[in-house]
Parts: structure tokens; C-alpha cells; sequence
């Protein structure tokens, strides 16, 4: 463990942990349920385009559902078993929405199909062709945006010196994490290397909360003779957002509205780097996580390993158990997770955490806002959440966007001090969003005129054409009978000259429209 | 939205209401300080200011078809009426209370849209107006540890509500100026601060007890910075050019200019920097926004305490700077993380 200083960030909370509740047993094995629904969009980006058709017959780790776009993700299936259908089911998102699914009814074989070879040579394998691995294996980032991992590696060519995996984990009751670095780290390590050597990173750090000694003591113990570097950091709360992390470690501020990549930095999560390590040397898609299920309402809370698909009900009744009535369920941890309105929903690839909440607060009407500065102080992005609330209450977008909105990383620590018990970040997510969907429209406003001017431009540029083609015609046939006095070679000119004048035209008309 | 469950999904246990509680305790001391000075004229002052308070903001809210429930309950509306009855002189008729506690409600609060709209500290515009509709008795302080101070309860009552002297005792004999108005109308009149009685010395605000009454302000106004309800910079950056400018002036002449400990112990300059200019409602919201905010009001406190026509300027510079707030915070919006340097 290095000697280093750690670069404080401003605001952020403690917070009670409660991480201790789901940490008493070791991972529980795969449970293979009957039925599986995979949603398509469990990433960033494109959905995934179903590529198997209702009654087929598909093995374990087949391809069922592919990228359609270079932001987005293959999908695989979780076990060996029949398509039962393709349609639109409840999955776990904030919206609440059904969304497009593949359903399978397991045969219980739980059967593998060929998977692709390991490369073990990744050492000395072009970094093109293990993110080619990465991207057929589905793998995304599983720090909570799903980003596709094969994208986010794609640094075009700017120079990376340093790789930071995030083993913060410090949204409370989640321990999937901590739970795989003490059960996995030589994994993780591997996965790191892989990666590094993927972007060409010059060193790896690994920045962790304090309140993970046996983590820690585990990630130690596997980077022995590793130049790759555990920094820990002390328990607060964001301390595992992509630009506090990098801040905690470096004491460098990624810039407002850039990404880490702009000062030399990538961040991966270490789950994500065990799905990376399994894809490369064992030819393994991504059709299972670690989730934790935990929370008061539980018998047994605990971590579990799980097939994408499974319905978290099922989940929760084989592994843990209902202790106490589940008055919330919630996806993720209370700081930035949703709630579901009801657990009959598929496990997917961002699935951190399902917590189960027996005990929880009394909704409280929110009162005015009274302007005292708690959320100014906690606010790690540094923003006046208390002025952004104001905008966004009236519409106000504009300085809403001049006071940073889009730096606000709905971290929640605002609303969570909040004396008038204001739902800040909603007013922020409703603004994003408002904010995201006028410019849609305005985009494809222009667009439609774009197309529309494009096209006008298209036709009168075919009409010139054929103008002049016409005119050739004509001044050939003209010129023909007197074709030995004049010069044809003067026409050709003139009327090739004519040709490209309308050219311009169009051109310029086409300039005009872009 | 409110209906919607969103994150975070867990909260602090605190609340309007609880903040405002820990402020009205941190009042206590000087509280206890102005009655042990000045009396149970205090007391009644506070009783009547606090009812109209309460009443002023039900009957508003009913009459606009509000619940006024949780506003009358948040006890903001007590913490209104409780600093507006501190700056007002003990024993002065208790109508002029009401009205200036209603007004300081209804106009300086409600008719802004009620807590978090209200531009003004609510409780300096009802000073403000008090102290423009009577200035008589907005300066007629009674003397400390007078006969008027040591009025029992009833005889106060009688006093405030009904305007009934006891027997055998001139209201003129038992009031008089503070010690800042003194100073300051003798100095106004250009005399030397060595001719004067009081003249502005240490010894005169101990002798006098007001220093005592300062003190206790500075103590509850501590204990709300380390419980961290309250931020030091506009308490410190106003008692700071307080002590600043009128340092200044009193290093280039000390007989016409009171001293700085005179400025920062005698009036409601403590009161003010500690629980007046700090309302966050009406404050300036930046944290470099509040260091500008709370040295303006200190420059402005000394400047008409100086040069101005009325015997505090506490209100005025506070009220001034009320106006000037939104403009303040948005010059000094905070550098956003990653934002230039
Ligand atoms: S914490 Fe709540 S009440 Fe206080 S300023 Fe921020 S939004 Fe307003
Ligand atoms: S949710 Fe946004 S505004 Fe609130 S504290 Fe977090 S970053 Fe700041």
C-alpha cells in the first residue's frame, strides 16, 4: 500500500454503511430458475437487435441479441433453453416502462455452446482484436453506467498514463464489490492488466474506502510483484464518482463537462474488470453478476451470483428470504438508486444491488426552499444545488445550464441534507432531461430542413444537368452541319464550362443548406 | 413531484423546524441578558410580537385558502417575531409591537409568497416601519436598572397595553437614549467624544450593561457556528469591517470617532451579524458572496451610525444589502468542480 497523499473533495457525506449486513456469507452459487428474460437494452446506447426467433432452441452463451450500433452490446444467453418469447415485459429502470425482452424457458441442461478461444497471449495481441473479444462478450461497465467497455477503451489514440479501477463502493448497503475483491482479486488484477494493456496505460492505481480491510488485504496480497498501486481512501460518500475518485488519487480535476480520458485517465470498475479477465482467457460472455440482496426486510441478506434474466423475486426467495414485510424495493443503494414498483423484474448487467427495505422514512411533503446553504456545502461538484432547484422549478433552463446543470452527478447529497426535504435531484433529472429532449427536437427540426434544402439542392442540380445536357445536345447538333468551320473543341469547352458553373451552383446551394 | 418517490431515498433528520428551534435557543442567552437589563418589558414585547406572529400568518394563509399548518409550526414565524421584539424598545406601547410584527409577517413575508420568497429580512422591515411611524418611541429605551426596569409584570402590562404610569413615577424621568445614541447625537453635533457623558468608552458599556447584552448574542451566535447551522463568514466578515472601518476612523481621530469595541458592543450590531444579516432567505448564498455581504453591512453600519439620521443603522444596512443579495450571488457563483481556476 503506497505511502500517498489523498486530495480531499469538497462536500460529500458520511454516511451509516449498513455494509456489514450483507457480508456474513460468501457468494452463493448460480441459481438457475426456470425462465429467464433478458432485456435488450441493459447499456448505454443502442438497444440490441434480437438475432434468434421465437422457438429456437439456443445454448448457454449464445448470441441472442446483437450490437446495433458501436454504442451498444451483445447479449447472450444466460442458460441453455427454448425462446419462449420476444416482446415487451417489466424490467428494472427508473421509468418504469415495459421494454423489449427475450424470454427463455430453461431446459435446466444448462448447457454451454462453443465458446471462442481464450487469448492467452493478450501480452502480445493487438489491443484492436481483445476489445473485438470484448465487444462480442458483451461486456460493460459495471460502475453504474454500462457503458460499453469495448467503447469506453477506444481512446482513439489519446495517450492514457494512468488506469484507475474504481473498489470505492461507497453508495451504502452495496457490497458486490468488496465481496469480489475478497473472493476474486487475482481476477481483478488480471482483468486490470488486460486492460491496461488494451488503452497503454502507464500505471494502474486502485482507490478503495477504508471501510474494506478485507478487500484491501485480499487486492494486496495479488498485486505482489505488480507495480499496480492501492490507494485508500477515507468513507465518504461520493467517494467512488468517476471525477472524485480521480481526485482523491491524483488531486486532478477532471475538466467541467470532460471526461477522465481528457487528462490522461480511465476509469474502470473492478467487477468490470473480472467480466474482462473471463472474456479474454476464457472465452466467456457476460450472462452473469454479482448482486447483492440486502436490507432489513430480509432473512438472509447476502451477495449472490446471478444469471442476467432472473426475476429478482425469485432471487430473493431462493437466496434470502423475506424476514419482515418489504415496504420498498429499491435498484442500487439509497443514495442514487430507483425504486421498483414491484420485484417482478429481470436481473440485468447494471444490477449493483436490489435492497429491501422494511423501515423507511416517512414521505415528507417537501416545504420552500430556505435558502441556507446546507446543499451548497455538501455538493462535491461544487454547484449551488439550492439556485439550480430554483431554475429548474420555473423552467428556468437556460440558467439552469449557466449554473452547470449538466455537472450535477445526481449524487443525491444535496436532498439528502436538505432541511425543507426539497426532491432536488428530480428537479435536476426532470431539467436534464427537458433540456435533452428540446434538443432532439431541435435536431431533428434541423435535420427534416437539412434534408429538405438537400434535397431541393439535389434537384436543381439534376435539372441543371439536364439543362446542359440538353444544351450540349442541341449545340451538337447545331454545330454539326457547320461542324468542320467551327471549332468543336471550343463547344466542348464551353460546354463543359457551362457543366460545372451549374455544378457550383448546386454546390453552393448545398453549402448553403449544411 | 412530490408524489414520486425519488432518490436519495434517505434523508437527515433535520428540518425547518429544527433549525429554527436551535436558533431561537441560541437567543436565549441575550434573551436572558435584555430581561436582567431592561425588565419585563422584554418579556412583553416578546409575548406580543410572537402572538401577532402566530395569528398574523394563520389568518393570512386561511385567508388564501393555504393550510397554514406547517407554516405556523416551521417557527419561523416565531424567530421573525422574536428578533423584531429584541430591537424594539422594552415598554413601548404594545399596538405598535403587533403592528410592526403583523406588518413584518404579512408584507415582509407572506405577501412575497411566505418562507423562502421573501426578498427582506421580514424583521427589519417591520423595524423599518416601526422606526419610521414612531420615531418617538422607537427611541425612548428605558434606563437600566431604573425604576421602569424593575417594573413587576402586571405593572408593565399595564404600562405596555393600557399606557398606565404606576403611581408616582414620570415616564421622561425613566427613559432615556442608549449609550449609542447618546454618543452618537453628541457627536453628530460635534462635540468631543472627551465632553461626552457617556463617551463611548469600554468601561461605560460594562458600567451600562449593554456589553453584557452583546456578549450574549456572541455566545449564542458561536455556539450556532460550531453547531454548524450556521456559517461563520457573514457574522465574521461583517463584525470584521465593523471593526475595520471604524478603526479607521477612530485611528485618525480618536475624540470625534467612537472606538471599534464601542461600535461592536453597543447597539444590535451583535444581534445583527449573528442572527439578523445571517437569515439565509434574504442573505447572500455564495460563500464569497456572504464575505461581501456581511462586510458591506459592517461598512454601512458604521457609515449612517456616523453620518446617518437614525439611532441604529443596523436595519437600514441590512435591508440595503437584502437588495443587493441576488446580485451579489450572481457574481460570485462558486467555481464549479473542474471549472477554470
Ligand atoms: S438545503 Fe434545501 S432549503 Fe437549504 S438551500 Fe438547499 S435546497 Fe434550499
Ligand atoms: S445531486 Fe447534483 S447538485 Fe446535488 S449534491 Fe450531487 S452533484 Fe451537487
Amino acid at each position: 500500500m503506497a505511502n500517498v497523499s489523498i486530495h480531499d473533495f469538497h462536500g460529500g457525506l458520511i454516511l451509516d454503511d449498513h455494509k456489514a449486513l450483507s457480508t456474513q456469507h460468501p457468494i452463493a452459487p448460480v441459481y438457475l430458475p426456470k425462465t429467464l428474460v433478458v432485456p435488450l437494452q441493459q447499456h448505454i446506447g443502442q438497444i440490441a437487435d434480437p438475432c434468434v426467433k421465437v422457438g429456437d432452441h439456443v445454448l448457454k452463451g449464445q448470441l441472442i441479441a446483437k450490437a446495433s450500433e458501436y454504442v451498444s452490446a451483445n447479449i447472450h444467453a444466460p442458460s441453455s433453453g427454448t425462446i419462449t418469447a420476444i416482446d415487451e415485459q417489466p424490467i428494472a429502470h427508473p421509468s418504469g416502462l415495459n421494454a423489449l425482452c427475450i424470454s427463455i424457458t430453461c431446459d435446466g441442461n444448462d448447457k454451454w455452446t462453443n465458446l471462442p478461444d481464450s487469448i492467452l497471449d493478450w501480452e502480445s495481441t493487438e489491443p484492436q482484436l481483445i476489445r473485438d473479444r470484448l465487444r462480442q462478450s458483451g461486456i460493460v461497465g459495471l460502475g453504474g453506467a454500462v457503458f460499453p467497455t469495448a467503447v469506453k477503451t477506444n481512446t482513439q489514440n489519446k495517450p492514457v498514463n494512468t488506469l484507475i479501477l474504481n473498489a470505492s463502493e461507497c453508495e451504502p448497503y452495496i457490497t458486490c464489490d468488496d465481496m469480489l475483491m475478497r473472493t476474486d482479486p487475482e481476477k481483478i488484477v488480471t482483468g486490470a492488466k488486460i486492460l491496461q494493456h488494451i488503452v497503454g496505460a502507464k500505471k494502474i492505481l486502485i482507490g478503495i474506502e477504508e471501510n474494506k480491510p478485507q478487500a484491501i488485504e485480499a487486492l494486496n496480497h495479488a498485486i505482489n510483484n505488480t507495480d499496480i498501486e492501492i490507494i485508500v481512501v477515507p468513507n465518504k460518500y461520493p467517494s467512488g464518482g468517476e471525477k472524485q475518485l480521480i481526485h482523491l488519487l491524483t488531486g486532478i480535476e477532471v475538466p467541467s463537462q470532460g471526461l477522465p480520458l481528457d487528462v490522461g485517465i480511465l476509469c474502470q470498475n473492478v467487477g468490470t474488470c473480472v467480466a474482462v479477465a473471463e472474456a479474454v482467457l476464457e472465452g466467456k460472455p457476460f450472462i452473469d453478476r454479482i448482486v447483492t440482496l440486502t436490507g432489513d426486510a430480509l432473512a438472509k441478506p447476502q451477495n449472490v451470483r446471478a444469471l442476467i434474466g432472473t426475476s429478482i423475486h425469485e432471487l430473493i426467495e431462493h437466496h434470502s428470504g423475506f424476514a419482515k414485510a418489504c415496504q420498498r424495493t429499491l435498484m442500487g443503494g439509497p443514495m442514487m438508486g430507483f425504486s421498483l414498483p414491484d420485484i417482478d423484474r429481470p436481473i440485468a448487467k447494471g444490477s449493483n444491488c436490489v435492497l429491501s427495505l422494511h423501515e423507511v422514512e416517512p414521505t415528507q411533503e417537501p416545504q420552500p426552499c430556505i435558502r441556507c446553504g446546507e446543499c451548497v456545502k455538501v455538493c462535491p461538484a461544487l454547484l449551488l444545488p439550492q439556485q439550480l432547484y430554483w431554475y429548474a422549478k420555473s423552467h428556468n433552463f437556460d440558467q439552469a445550464q449557466d449554473h452547470h446543470l449538466f455537472d450535477c452527478i445526481e449524487c443525491g447529497c444535496c436532498a439528502h441534507v436538505c432541511p425543507s426535504k426539497i426532491p432536488l435531484v428530480q428537479y435536476y433529472r426532470f431539467a436534464k432531461t427537458e433540456i435533452w429532449a428540446s434538443e432532439r427536437e431541435k435536431q431533428q427540426s434541423d435535420l427534416a430542413r437539412r434534408r429538405h434544402e438537400f434535397r431541393d439542392a439535389r434537384l436543381a442540380r439534376l435539372e441543371a444537368e439536364r439543362k446542359a445536357r440538353l444544351r450540349k445536345k442541341k449545340e451538337v447538333l447545331e454545330n454539326k452541319p457547320k461542324a468542320k468551320g467551327d471549332d468543336p473543341k471550343k463547344a466542348a469547352i464551353e460546354a463543359a464550362m457551362k457543366r460545372v458553373a451549374a455544378k457550383k451552383a448546386a454546390q453552393a446551394a448545398e453549402e448553403k443548406s449544411s | 413531484m412530490s408524489s414520486m418517490i425519488s432518490s436519495p431515498h434517505q434523508h437527515d433528520s433535520n428540518s425547518v423546524q429544527s433549525i429554527m428551534a436551535t436558533v431561537l435557543l441560541a437567543l436565549l442567552p441575550g434573551i436572558a441578558a435584555l430581561v436582567w437589563l431592561l425588565g419585563n418589558g422584554v418579556l412583553i414585547n416578546l409575548g406580543i410580537a410572537i402572538v401577532s406572529a402566530l395569528l398574523s400568518e394563520w389568518v393570512f394563509l386561511r385567508f388564501r385558502g393555504r393550510n397554514p399548518v406547517t407554516a405556523v409550526t416551521d417557527l419561523s414565524a416565531v424567530l421573525t417575531a422574536v428578533l423584531l421584539a429584541l430591537a424594539l424598545p422594552p415598554l413601548m406601547p404594545a399596538w405598535q409591537v403587533a403592528l410592526g410584527t403583523i406588518f413584518a409577517i404579512v408584507v415582509g413575508k407572506q405577501l412575497f409568497g411566505g418562507i423562502g420568497n421573501n426578498p427582506f429580512n421580514p424583521a427589519m422591515l417591520g423595524y423599518a416601519l416601526l422606526l419610521i411611524s414612531f420615531p418617538a418611541s422607537m427611541s425612548q429605551w428605558i434606563q437600566p436598572q431604573s425604576a421602569a426596569s424593575n417594573l413587576d409584570f402586571s405593572q408593565a402590562w399595564q404600562l405596555a397595553v393600557d399606557g398606565v404610569l404606576p403611581a408616582a413615577m414620570a415616564w421622561d424621568s425613566m427613559t432615556g437614549a442608549t449609550p449609542l445614541s447618546e454618543v452618537r447625537e453628541g457627536l453628530l453635533q460635534h462635540s468631543m467624544l472627551s465632553e461626552l457623558h457617556p463617551d463611548g468608552s469600554w468601561s461605560n458599556l460594562t458600567s451600562s450593561g449593554w456589553a453584557w447584552v452583546s456578549l450574549a448574542y456572541l455566545a449564542g451566535g458561536a455556539f450556532l457556528i460550531l453547531k454548524g447551522i450556521m456559517s461563520w463568514r457573514i457574522p465574521l466578515s461583517l463584525l470584521a469591517s465593523v471593526t475595520i472601518v471604524s478603526g479607521l476612523l477612530w485611528l485618525i481621530d480618536s475624540n470625534q470617532f467612537a472606538s471599534p469595541l464601542f461600535h461592536l458592543f453597543s447597539g444590535a450590531v451583535m444581534l445583527g451579524a449573528f442572527f439578523i444579516a445571517t437569515d439565509p432567505v434574504s442573505a447572500s448564498t455564495t460563500p464569497k458572496g456572504q464575505l461581501i455581504f456581511g462586510a458591506l453591512i459592517g461598512f454601512f453600519i458604521v457609515i449612517i451610525r456616523t453620518w446617518g439620521g437614525y439611532p441604529d443603522a443596523v436595519a437600514f444596512s441590512v435591508l440595503l444589502l437584502n437588495m443587493a443579495a441576488p446580485t451579489i450571488d450572481y457574481y460570485t457563483q462558486p467555481r464549479v468542480f473542474g471549472g477554470e481556476r
